[in-house]
C-alpha cells in the first residue's frame, strides 16, 4: 500500500534548501576552439589596425605566409625529418634503457641500493648544461643531440617505472606465488602490466623533456632541424619565421600527447 | 593427503604471533579457525601454504596429493587477487599458463570450472565490471581449474556484503557437498565457521593459541535446518572468545 502523506503545507512545509552543487568541472565542448580562434583572430586584427607592433609581434597570417614557404621550398621535410629522427632515437632509447634501468630498481635490493642514490643526484641536472661535453664526447653532430635526449629522458622513465613496480598491488604478487608462477611470470605477466600505468604517464613526462631538449641541442651546430630554424630566424630577426617554427614544435607536441593518450585507452581499457 | 601442524610459532621482530600452534586438518574435511582480529590467523594459513616461513615448527603433508592435482595448496583470498587487466578466463588461465598442461586441455579444464561456479556467460568479463560475489567466484574457480588438495580460505566471504554472504555461503556448500573438498576456513565471523566447519579451531589473542577445538558432526547439508544445534555451538564458541576479543579490541597495534 503507498503511503498516506499526511497535509505538509497545513503545517509550513518549506523545500529542504540545495546545497551539494559544483566542484565538478565537466568537458564543454566548443570552448577550447573558441578561445584558441578568438585570440588568434585578436592577434591579426590587433596587427593589422597597428597596435601590435610588426616587429614586436608579425602578424598569424604573416607567420602562416613564412610556414607556407617552408612547405613549397621543401624545407619543411628536411627540418621535420632531422628534428623527428633526432627524438625517435633518442627517445626510444632513453625509455627503454630507463625502464630496464627502473624495473631492475623495482625487483633487487642491491640494484636498488646502488642506483636509486645514483638517479636521483643526476635527474635533477638541467642535461642542457651538460651538452657541451656532450659535444666533446659524442662529438658536433648526431651523437650528441641523441645523447642529450636519451640522457634526459632516461631519468623520468627510470622513476616513473620504479615507482610503478613499486605500486603493484604485493596482493597480486602472493597470489602468484601461490599458484607456483615461476619469478619470470610473474614479472611478466604482474608486475609490468600492474606498472604500466605509471610507464605511460612517465611517457608523457619524458617527450616534453625531450622536444625542449631537443630545440636546445639543435641550436648548437646543427644545420638542419625546427631548432635550427628557429634560431636562424631568431638571429635574422625574421619573427614570422620564429613564430612558425614554435608552432611547429607546439604541433609536435600536441600529436604525440595525443598518440599518447590513444596508447593509454587501448592498454589501460580495463581501467574503470 | 591430510596436512599436520606441529608446534608452529613464528614472530615479526619482537612481536609473537603464533605460539605452538599443533593442528590436523584430515583430507574431506573443512577446519576452520577463528579468533580476534590481529591473532594471527591469517600469518598461520601463509604459514600452511608455504607463503611465509615460521620461525619455528613444521607443517607436514602426509599423504599424496591426489593425482592430477597441479597446485596442491591453493588460496583464496579476501581480496580476490584478480589481475584487472585480465578476463575472467584470462584470470583463470593464468594458474594454468606455466603448468604442463597442453592449450586444448586448458580450455577444457576453464570450460569446466566455469560451468562448476556459473560463470559460463561472464567469462570475457574484466574485474571491474563484476560485483564482489562474482569476483570471489572467479577466484574459487581459478582454485578448482588446479585441482587443489585443500583449499586455503583467507576470509573469502568478509569483503563482501551480507546477502552476498550468505549466496557464496550456499554455493561453498553446495561444492563441498558435491565435490567434498579438504579446506583451511580462517574467519572471525563466528556464523560462517559453525555453517561450513566440521572443526572449528578458536585462536587466543596474540600470541595466537589454540584455545579449543570444537567438532560439530551434523552434515554440513543439513545445517540450515538444524539452526538451533548450531546456536548452541556458536554460543559456546562465543564464550570462548568474547574476553579475548574485548581484550584485543583494547591492544594498540605496534604495543
Amino acid at each position: 500500500m503507498p503511503e498516506q502523506l499526511s497535509d505538509g503545507h497545513a503545517r509550513g512545509a518549506r523545500s529542504v534548501p540545495f546545497r551539494g552543487g559544483g566542484f565538478a568541472p565537466k568537458p564543454v565542448r566548443l570552448i577550447a576552439p573558441l578561445v584558441f580562434i578568438g585570440l588568434i583572430a585578436f592577434w591579426e586584427i590587433g596587427s593589422r589596425m597597428g597596435f601590435i607592433g610588426k616587429l614586436v609581434l608579425p602578424a598569424p597570417s604573416e607567420a602562416f605566409e613564412a610556414f607556407r614557404q617552408l612547405v613549397e621550398t621543401g624545407m619543411l621535410w628536411k627540418h621535420l625529418g632531422a628534428s623527428l629522427y633526432r627524438l625517435v632515437v633518442g627517445w626510444v632509447c632513453g625509455t627503454a634503457l630507463g625502464i630496464s634501468v627502473g624495473v631492475l630498481i623495482g625487483l633487487f635490493s642491491v640494484a636498488r641500493a646502488g642506483l636509486s642514490p645514483l638517479v636521483s643526484a643526476i635527474f635533477p641536472i638541467p642535461k642542457i648544461a651538460l651538452l657541451p661535453l656532450f659535444v666533446i664526447w659524442f662529438g658536433i653532430g648526431e651523437g650528441s643531440k641523441v645523447a642529450t635526449i636519451l640522457f634526459g629522458t632516461f631519468f623520468p622513465t627510470v622513476i616513473a617505472t620504479y615507482g610503478g613496480v613499486d605500486n603493484v598491488d604485493r596482493s597480486l604478487i602472493r597470489m602468484g606465488q601461490s599458484f607456483g608462477l615461476p619469478w619470470s611470470s610473474i614479472v611478466r605477466k604482474i608486475i609490468l602490466p600492474g606498472a604500466l600505468p605509471a610507464i605511460l604517464s612517465g611517457f608523457r613526462i619524458s617527450v616534453s623533456i625531450a622536444i625542449v631538449l631537443l630545440v636546445a641541442a639543435e641550436m648548437i651546430g646543427a644545420e638542419f632541424g625546427i631548432g635550427a630554424y628557429i634560431l636562424l630566424a631568431g638571429n635574422l630577426m625574421a619573427t614570422d619565421q620564429l613564430i612558425a617554427g614554435v608552432a611547429i614544435l607546439s604541433i609536435i607536441g600536441l600529436t604525440i600527447a595525443w598518440l599518447i593518450g590513444r596508447a593509454e585507452r587501448y592498454f589501460l581499457r580495463w581501467r574503470s | 593427503m591430510d596436512l599436520q601442524l606441529r608446534n608452529v610459532s613464528h614472530s615479526y621482530g619482537d612481536v609473537d604471533v603464533l605460539d605452538a600452534i599443533d593442528l590436523e586438518i584430515k583430507s574431506g574435511q573443512i577446519v576452520c579457525i577463528i579468533g580476534p582480529s590481529g591473532c594471527g590467523k591469517s600469518t598461520l594459513l601463509r604459514v600452511i601454504g608455504g607463503l611465509e616461513r615460521p620461525d619455528a615448527g613444521q607443517i607436514l603433508q602426509i599423504g599424496e596429493p591426489p593425482t592430477g592435482s597441479l597446485n596442491p595448496l591453493t588460496y583464496i583470498f579476501q581480496d580476490f587477487a584478480l589481475l584487472p587487466w585480465r578476463s575472467v578466463e584470462g584470470n583463470i588461465s593464468i594458474a594454468l599458463e606455466d603448468q604442463p598442461v597442453a592449450r586444448g586441455e586448458r580450455k577444457e579444464i576453464i570450460d569446466d570450472v566455469l560451468a562448476r561456479t556459473k560463470l559460463s556467460d561472464f567469462r570475457k568479463a574484466l574485474p571491474r565490471q563484476l560485483s564482489g560475489g562474482m569476483k570471489q567466484r572467479v577466484a574459487i574457480a581459478r582454485a578448482l581449474c588446479v585441482k587443489p588438495a585443500v583449499l586455503l580460505m583467507d576470509e573469502p566471504l568478509s569483503a563482501l556484503d551480507g546477502q552476498t554472504r550468505a549466496l557464496l555461503m550456499d554455493d561453498l556448500i553446495d561444492l563441498w557437498t558435491r565435490e567434498r573438498f579438504t579446506a583451511c576456513y580462517v574467519t572471525h565471523n563466528l556464523g560462517e565457521a559453525v555453517m561450513l566447519g566440521h572443526r572449528i579451531a578458536v585462536l587466543s589473542r596474540r600470541p595466537g593459541r589454540i584455545r579449543e577445538i570444537v567438532e560439530i558432526d551434523v552434515p554440513l547439508s543439513e545445517r540450515q535446518e538444524n539452526r538451533a544445534d548450531l546456536e548452541v555451538h556458536q554460543k559456546r564458541l562465543w564464550d570462548v572468545m568474547r574476553d579475548e576479543a574485548r581484550a584485543a579490541d583494547r591492544e594498540l597495534a605496534d604495543a
